[in-house]
């Protein structure tokens, strides 16, 4: 099957569609967004997660508006109206599970998303701005998830809030009128859940499409970087298309759709036999209303918080600990400037960064792991050493991604034709 | 449908009667002096399992009933309908009037307790937790080993203790079914940590004081049905759930063939 050519302007066509053609640039952004858009041709399963991520995202919009018409923020019926939505509004179970599966999911997609970047350097020039605004969309996420996870009202919503929201008083000098500036109220209260719900579902869901917008705007811009990190654009052809390139519709098109269906068949399985996993996605003491009276035995936040969580609980003063925790997710930022390496790819990269790389990951599981347990006795001893190692993969690169021996970098990309 | 006869035969008026009858049975036993054994009946008491099946309408069915029998008096099921129990339960109209509807209530009702929660503020300490989520928020293991692990304890208010959940609140309701259990302890010598040794109290078996009007076999039954109620009555919608979600499945996974061999037919001029 040949490959459909990218259509011009709509010259061709007649009727409705030149109608709406002359006002609006319909097939233009077609041929320009997705048939003449040009992707290397050498992608790996690490580059189902971006599409994956955009997924999640219209399945949380999609069924958050539908929670919503039947969500009643307040002290005294939020808790009972997801009950309502759980037992008595039609398939409202369903909805409900897939906006808490999809919560984690995003979580899932986004993390392993970034780690790409990290395996093949995809945050490198010229794509710093790609990466700062794929980590605000992180940050917004991160804060998206927190104010949504409050909602429920449950006890483990309470006491998450009034945790999370009592590090904000560490900051010196504005720090208590800040904290309750933010709450509204002395305490976790109805105002910080109505506010919170505000938030959840216009402010931050607003800021996320601008971001996500912004991400994909810069991505068309720099092209897709990929697993050999080489710029597919230095190897024009002599129709000044890409020689390692193909048209984004409908080679990847196709192909994300098969990952849309792996992706959708897991999810699935999630949803309809395990929606709790475990007391990971939702948590048994959250079945329980909010109750200030009575703390849970160990109140850890949802899993995806949990490494900072850790890295949090390592450090015996809270001022300290808020500041490193912070650290750990502004650091990321800094990554293009942080490696040195002269290759971008870990393909290419020596035995010092693939060292380097591993042990970041295993210390950022760890520390998840960690951020479950309750924070005493070995667990802290551990806590610190993985904190430490996580630190020092941002704060070592300078110099280990510099004498490291790499190998050379290929003049096009590696691809093997199924 | 299948509900045995004489099955709801406590109604609401002989509820209360019932738990200060099982209280009064506990304040008369008394304590006789447990002899030593190492791990008897009971020690492994934090590894059972409820092995609760919500397919299982019969069980769900006789833990209606026990719930309608005992606990109702005091707990609640606000977020539970009595025609939601009746058509997920199989127990047709007829049958939800005569043995589970609480007098005056209507099918279209939340089950609540008729007990003023002032009342059981005043007479436990506490008021009694509403039960509809109980089995979500504590697992169902949690619940069948709290009904197993009742014993007397006399230093109690209530006369009973339990290893679940020490000090619980609740009396032991059920221990003219199960009958009066007492918890012999042994003495462990333990070195601390700074080397001192010290003697520690630690749970060996549980020593039957009188019998029960049910066999060891019938009060497990018993619990694994009430228990299986309550992680029913915790999400009403889990069966539709698994029972959906297999043809979800098997669909999405025809869906991914059919895309995955649309992929391998457009990637084929890809070299």
């Amino acid at each position: 099957m040949a490959a459909p050519q990218a259509t011009g302007a709509a010259g061709a066509r007649k009727g409705l569609w030149a109608w709406i053609n002359k006002r609006l640039p319909v097939d233009e952004f077609i041929s320009e967004q997705l048939t003449g858009y040009y992707a290397p041709k050498n992608f790996n399963i690490w580059y189902f997660f971006g599409s994956l991520a955009l997924l999640v995202l219209v399945l949380q919009l999609a069924t958050g508006i539908f929670l919503t018409m039947f969500y009643k923020p307040g002290e005294a019926t939020s808790f009972d109206s997801v009950e309502f939505i759980m037992r008595e509004v039609n398939y409202g179970w369903l909805i409900r599970y897939l906006h808490s599966t999809g919560a984690s999911a995003f979580f899932i997609v986004v993390y392993l998303h970034m780690f790409r970047a990290f395996l093949y350097g995809s945050y490198r020039a010229p794509r710093e701005l790609l990466w700062i605004l794929g980590m605000l969309v992180y940050l917004a996420l991160m804060a998206e998830a927190f104010m949504g996870y409050v909602l429920p009202w449950g006890n483990m919503s309470f006491w998450g809030a009034q945790v999370i929201v009592n590090l904000f008083g560490t900051i010196p000098a504005i720090g208590p009128g800040l904290v309750e500036w933010i709450r509204g109220d002395y305490g976790i209260a109805d105002a910080t859940l109505n506010r919170f719900f505000s938030l959840h579902v216009v402010a931050i869901p607003l800021a996320l499409l601008l971001l996500v917008m912004l991400h994909l705007v810069a991505l068309r811009r720099t092209g897709s970087n990929n697993p050999d990190g080489i710029e597919i654009k230095n190897n024009l052809g002599a129709d000044g298309k890409p020689l390692d390139g193909i048209p984004f519709h409908p080679y990847y098109t196709v192909k994300d759709v098969v990952g849309v269906g792996v992706f959708f068949v897991l999810f699935a399985i999630v949803v309809f036999f395990v929606p709790t996993f475990g007391g990971l996605f939702l948590e048994g003491p959250n079945f329980e209303p909010a109750n200030p009276m009575s703390t849970p035995e160990h109140i850890a936040p949802v899993w995806y918080f949990t490494p900072y969580y850790a890295i949090l609980r390592a450090v015996p003063d809270q001022r300290l600990g808020a500041l490193l925790m912070g650290l750990a997710v502004v650091l990321f930022l800094f990554l293009p400037w942080l490696d040195r390496s002269p290759v971008k790819s870990i393909r290419y990269k020596g035995w010092l960064s693939k060292l380097a790389l591993t042990v970041f990951a295993v210390s950022f599981i760890s520390l998840g792991y960690l951020g479950l347990q309750p924070a005493e006795g070995s667990y802290v001893l551990l806590a610190r050493i993985f904190a430490f190692l996580y630190f020092m993969f941002f704060l070592a690169m300078p110099w280990y991604s510099r004498i490291d021996p790499v190998k050379p970098v290929p003049e096009r990309v590696v691809y093997h034709a199924h | 449908m299948r509900i045995e006869k004489g099955a709801f035969v406590v109604r609401a008026s002989s509820r209360y009667l019932l738990a200060l009858l099982g209280v009064g049975l506990l304040a008369s036993a008394a304590v006789p002096a447990a002899e030593e054994s190492a791990g008897g009946a009971g020690a492994d008491w934090k590894s059972w399992h409820a092995d609760t099946d919500v397919r299982n309408i019969a069980s769900l069915q006789r833990g209606a009933r026990n719930f309608f029998n005992y606990c109702v008096g005091c707990h609640s099921l606000k977020y539970e309908r009595y025609s939601r129990l009746g058509e997920d339960l199989a127990i047709p109209p007829d049958m939800l009037d005569k043995y589970i509807l609480q007098p005056g209530d209507k099918p279209t009702q939340y089950i609540l307790t008729s007990m003023p929660a002032a009342d059981g503020e005043a007479w436990f300490g506490k008021t009694p937790p509403d039960l509809s989520l109980m089995a979500r928020a504590r697992g169902a293991d949690y619940l069948y080993q709290l009904f197993k692990t009742y014993y007397v304890d006399m230093s109690r208010p209530t006369g009973a203790n339990n290893l679940r959940l020490p000090a619980i609140a609740m009396p032991a309701v059920l221990s003219e079914l199960e009958g009066p259990k007492a918890a012999v302890y042994r003495n462990v010598e333990k070195r601390g940590e700074d080397g001192k040794p010290s003697t520690e109290q630690v749970f060996d078996h549980f020593e039957q004081l009188a019998p029960g009007r049910m066999n060891a076999e019938e009060y497990d039954g018993f619990v694994r049905d009430t228990v299986n109620f309550l992680v029913y009555v915790g999400e009403p919608t889990q069966a539709q759930r698994h029972a959906l979600g297999i043809w979800v499945v098997l669909f999405l996974l025809v869906f991914t063939w059919i895309a995955w061999l649309l992929k391998k037919e457009y990637w084929k001029d890809v070299h």
